[in-house]
């Protein structure tokens, strides 16, 4: 008999997304679908603004990375002005967006991604959120998060305004200097930062990789695809979240392709399928082959564990250690291991603690020259950062006033689409054998996407906790036979 | 009203028109007096001045059924509170870009100065307006509030299509 | 005594409203206390079948973040009205539209060609769209369908608060508890928020001349922008004048004009159109031409005045006149 499970709405994750899960008459699966219900337009109603507005409007895509968004499109708006912002102006961009690196990757590990793994996948669902976490680092730990991310929102707000939504960012650098007296506050911050990214990898390192099962999910095929990798690197290949070039390796770990934010377009593509509102993006020059894994499908993968293998190693000392440590527990370069998402996350959260301080004492991060005043004609800009989620494109093309005539933006979770999808599918194959479905059965195939940490058309953001799983058991003809719930 | 819009007689704009109570109000009385016939599509409210005009009156009465809206003020320089006539132009000229951009037709809204001599240039501006109304069609804006039950019933249209393959 | 319930929904939102409740860092823990959270998709396990169990009124106040634009989350409102004695819009999307209302200045082919056709990165050579439903060789796929106008909350259900601000400042939202709980509820359909103007709030309002008189409008790139002064005085489109106070001058902190997140005062009933009005007047001239000149530096008049409010506008969205033309 020919079952259909839906697990609606997937839950803890940003963003609305559905999971049907169609089974043979064995009742294993034929193929698990991953939908994304959401469209709202942004490329469109962009058309008509005025450029500079752009930082402002695109950050509304999502409440959860408005910093992302902001941050890609203040870089298009120096491209589209040709203007070079000046260096203190550069440099209070990357410290505002690595701060908000380090509170958005504490959100996810502690709040999103890190209860499937902290409290285990297959603990009771009551558990597995937040609360679960807490119970068991501790109510002390659970203080300390929030006081971090509110001491680090703090910092992001008196730099840029706002917070949920920032309004510094302008063409030619942003709209006010850091003043002298706050530089200690920025200090302190970040070393705080540091030492709370040590302790969560400590964490890690605790519950999970001390667990000898964690790390055997984690390294089970079930949870694996050898793709292609993008991110973004310095001049050394070193990860960098704010500025360079985009980096993208093979399966094997070589180096395929390295371009400037200006060509992307040479080198991503996208895909429309009928059945999402999500496009589903590839690498050009390899083409569309379906949803497929291996050298000859143009399927790639963003986000930390994609950086991590796109780049050459992190450019600060402590988070360089970490990446070390990485590749040989995992057993080298590159690590195809979905789940290992969760521990270069952490990493990354070290890196961009570290690069925190390096940043907020720099003398120059005080200096009050932050704007050049754009002077070229605009016509197009192309502007690229590393989204905690992945990499973030913004291309504008404006008329001679600077009113933006077409707009392109591909999001993170865009760029990972394609294997997101793949990695539900398989870990639906893998956890569900013969029919049998249990509730800590469908959190792990949900698991296949969170550990993507997705921000599905960046609509809607998931808290703590969790929404009812929906199952629903149709038979071929589609009549429902029996409704299953997580509760 | 609704029998202006009714399908079976032939349209007839409605036009609200926004007269200054010392200039172009005074012109309107004067046509009529002097029996100058012009399209008797208008409902003539009088304001003491046009600055007294805020342009959400002018949306107000497109949102209420009106097809055009005519504003008449005093020339430049004749105003009797001196500016008002000038700050009205201004929010006109913004406010008229804008309503482009919604895709309203630049001849529904439109500002006149009328001296309260003037009651043939009433007449012919009436007549000239009610002919580009007449040539556009009713103005028929979506309703205030959704249907929710056509909405949920899906007698909505659906915002996706089936696309031939 | 029981505690009262309470309900948070949200409908097409950005996840910012949420993470504006989560801002409450600890004063989360004093609403958690004082009432009895009975529906909150995003973060506790209760679903529309309880809520459909629940008496009508069961819950005191359920919050609504987000525009609504399509039939499920209609039909969620609908529901969530029966059963919430208050309903509170949250945020600019539910009070006004908010930014996702300026797709209102588009229609829904227009929408959908740009992103599944149109966009530079897109190969489509089949013209593949998405559909409602679709019949992949394992089974049916289903799709919600989204309206062609994006609407407000009240223009869905009935609301009898309001909480401004893009996303509100999660005092307000405490505020909003307070008064409920001690049920000082003001007249029906009021905004919970100070009834005042930014301008009359704002730190830099004494360098703001008694009138303003605006030669040329400035766009925030095309200057220093001074950290001290009046920033409608300096040319740029600051809507503080016309714009609700209360959520701490945050962007004139950040040195940038206010846009306008948290809508107009009570006596006005188009925000945009009054920001508008209030804009236009300041330019400094009385010969046409130059007025038109001086007014062309504002090259989006939709798209400023209206950021967060199109949908509320009395226009709503742009205007199609109907294919078969005027009769
Ligand atoms: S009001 Fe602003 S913060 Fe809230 S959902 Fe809408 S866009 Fe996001
Ligand atoms: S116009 Fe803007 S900067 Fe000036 S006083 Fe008002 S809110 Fe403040
Ligand atoms: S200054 Fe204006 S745009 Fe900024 S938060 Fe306040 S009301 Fe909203
Ligand atoms: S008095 Fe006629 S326009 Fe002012």
């Amino acid at each position: 008999m020919k079952r259909e499970i839906l697990i609606d709405p997937i839950t803890r994750l940003e963003g609305h997304g559905k999971i049907d899960i169609f089974l043979n008459d064995k009742g294993d699966v034929e193929r698990a679908y991953l939908q994304i219900p959401e469209l709202r337009g942004f490329e469109k109603f962009a058309e008509g603004r005025p450029a500079e507005d752009m930082p402002q409007i695109t950050s509304r895509i999502c409440g959860v990375c408005p910093t992302a968004h902001h941050m890609a499109a203040t870089k298009a708006l120096d491209d589209l002005y040709r203007v070079d912002p000046p260096p203190a102006a550069k440099k209070v961009r990357e410290l505002v967006y690595n701060l908000f690196f380090v509170e958005d990757h504490a959100l996810h590990f502690f709040f999103l991604g890190g209860p499937d793994f902290v409290v285990g996948p297959t603990a009771p669902k009551a558990e597995r959120n937040i609360l679960g976490v807490l119970g068991k680092v501790g109510l002390e730990v659970g203080k300390e998060v929030i006081g971090l991310r509110k001491e680090i929102r703090d910092l992001i707000i008196l730099a840029a305004g706002k917070v949920i939504h920032p309004v510094f960012g302008l063409p030619g650098g942003i709209s006010k200097p850091i003043k002298k007296e706050d530089q200690q506050k920025y200090i302190a911050g970040a070393e705080h930062a540091v030492k709370f990214a040590e302790f969560s990898l400590q964490v890690f390192n605790d519950i999970v990789l001390k667990n000898k099962q964690y790390v055997d999910w984690i390294l089970s095929d079930t949870y694996t695809h050898k793709t292609y990798y993008m991110g973004m690197v310095d001049k050394n290949n070193k990860i960098n979240f704010y500025d360079g070039d985009i980096r993208v390796v093979d399966p094997s770990g070589k180096e395929y392709v390295k371009f400037k934010p200006q060509d992307y377009h040479k080198h991503v593509a996208e895909h429309v399928e009928p059945w999402s509102y999500i496009k589903f993006c590839y690498l050009k020059g390899i083409g569309w082959k379906g949803f497929e894994d291996g050298p000859d499908s143009g399927v790639y993968a963003v986000a930390p564990l994609a950086r991590l293998n796109a780049s050459d190693g992190m450019a600060t000392p402590k988070a360089q250690a970490a990446y070390e440590q990485f590749y040989k527990t995992l057993g080298g370069k590159p690590v195809h291991h979905t789940l290992a998402n969760h521990w270069a996350r952490l990493i990354e959260m070290l890196y961009a603690a570290e690069r925190c301080v390096e940043l907020a004492k720099d003398p120059e991060i005080v200096s009050p020259n932050v704007r050049t005043i754009p002077k070229e004609i605009p016509v197009e800009g192309i502007g690229i950062v590393e989204a905690p989620r992945g990499t973030l494109f913004h291309h504008y093309k404006t008329d001679e006033r600077g009113v933006v005539t077409a707009a392109n933006l591909i999001v993170a979770t865009q760029n990972n689409a394609a294997r997101i999808a793949m990695s539900v599918d398989k870990a639906a194959r893998g956890v569900i054998k013969d029919g049998k479905v249990d509730d800590g059965l469908l959190n792990m195939v949900e698991m296949g996407f969170r550990a993507y940490d997705p921000c599905h058309g960046c609509a809607t953001h998931a808290l703590p906790g969790q929404m009812p799983l929906m199952v629903r058991i149709f038979d071929k003809n589609h009549r429902m036979l029996k409704e299953l719930r997580r509760d | 009203m609704s029998d202006i819009k009714n399908e079976n007689k032939p349209f007839e704009p409605r036009i609200v028109a926004f007269f200054c109570n010392w200039c172009t109000y005074t012109a309107a009385d004067l046509a009529g007096t002097a029996r100058m016939t012009y399209a008797p599509n208008a409902r003539v409210v009088r304001i003491m001045c046009s600055g007294r005009l805020d342009p959400q009156f002018v949306l107000t009465a497109l949102r209420e059924g009106a097809d055009g809206v005519l504003i008449g003020g005093c020339h430049p320089g004749d105003c009797h509170y001196m500016e008002g006539n000038y700050k009205t132009y201004r929010r006109f000229v913004l406010l008229r870009r804008l309503l482009e951009t919604m895709g309203i037709e630049k001849e529904r809204v439109r500002m006149e100065w009328i001296a309260a001599s003037e009651g043939d240039r009433v007449q012919k501006v009436m007549n000239e307006m009610a002919g580009d109304l007449r040539r556009l069609g009713p103005l028929h804006l979506e309703p205030e509030a959704i249907d929710l039950h056509a909405a949920l019933h899906g007698e909505i249209k659906p915002m996706i299509q089936e696309v031939a393959r | 005594m029981s505690k009262p319930k309470v309900g948070f929904y949200w409908c097409a939102a950005c996840g910012g409203c949420e993470e504006s409740v989560v801002d409450l860092a600890a004063g989360i823990l004093d609403v958690v206390n004082a009432v009895d959270i009975v529906f909150w998709p995003v973060a506790l396990d209760f679903k529309r079948e309880d809520v459909e169990k629940m008496q009508d009124n069961e819950m005191a106040v359920c919050f609504i973040n987000g525009a609504i634009r399509s039939s499920e989350q209609g039909e969620m409102v609908a529901l969530l009205r029966k059963k919430a004695g208050l309903v509170i819009a949250f945020g600019s999307c539910s009070h006004l539209g908010g930014i996702p209302g300026l797709a209102n200045l588009y229609n829904k082919e227009q929408v959908m060609k740009t992103a599944y056709k149109d966009t530079v990165t897109t190969v489509n050579e089949s013209n593949t769209y998405p559909v409602e439903s679709y019949k992949a060789p394992e089974g049916n796929l289903t799709l919600p369908s989204l309206w062609n106008t994006v609407k407000t909350l009240d223009q869905v259900i009935d609301v009898d608060y309001y909480i401004p601000g893009c996303p509100p400042p999660s005092s307000l939202l405490a505020d909003a508890v307070n008064t409920i709980l001690q049920g000082k509820l003001p007249a029906k359909g009021s905004v919970l928020a100070p009834d005042t103007a930014l301008c009359h709030e704002c730190p830099r309002k004494a360098s703001k001349p008694e009138k303003v008189a605006i030669k040329e409008f400035k766009r925030p790139h095309e200057i220093i922008i001074d950290e001290e002064k009046c920033l409608l005085s300096q040319g740029l489109l600051c809507l503080g004048s016309a714009t609700r106070s209360g959520c701490g001058w945050v962007c004139i902190n950040g040195n940038m004009p206010c846009t306008g997140c948290m809508g107009p005062i009570s006596r006005v009933h188009d925000h945009g159109t009054k920001a508008l009005s209030a804009i236009a007047s300041l330019t400094a001239s009385n010969d046409e031409a130059e007025i038109a000149a001086i007014l062309d530096k504002i090259v989006d008049p939709a798209g400023t005045f209206f950021r967060y409010s199109l949908p509320a506008s009395l226009l709503h969205r742009k205007y199609e006149a109907p294919k078969e033309g005027g009769k």
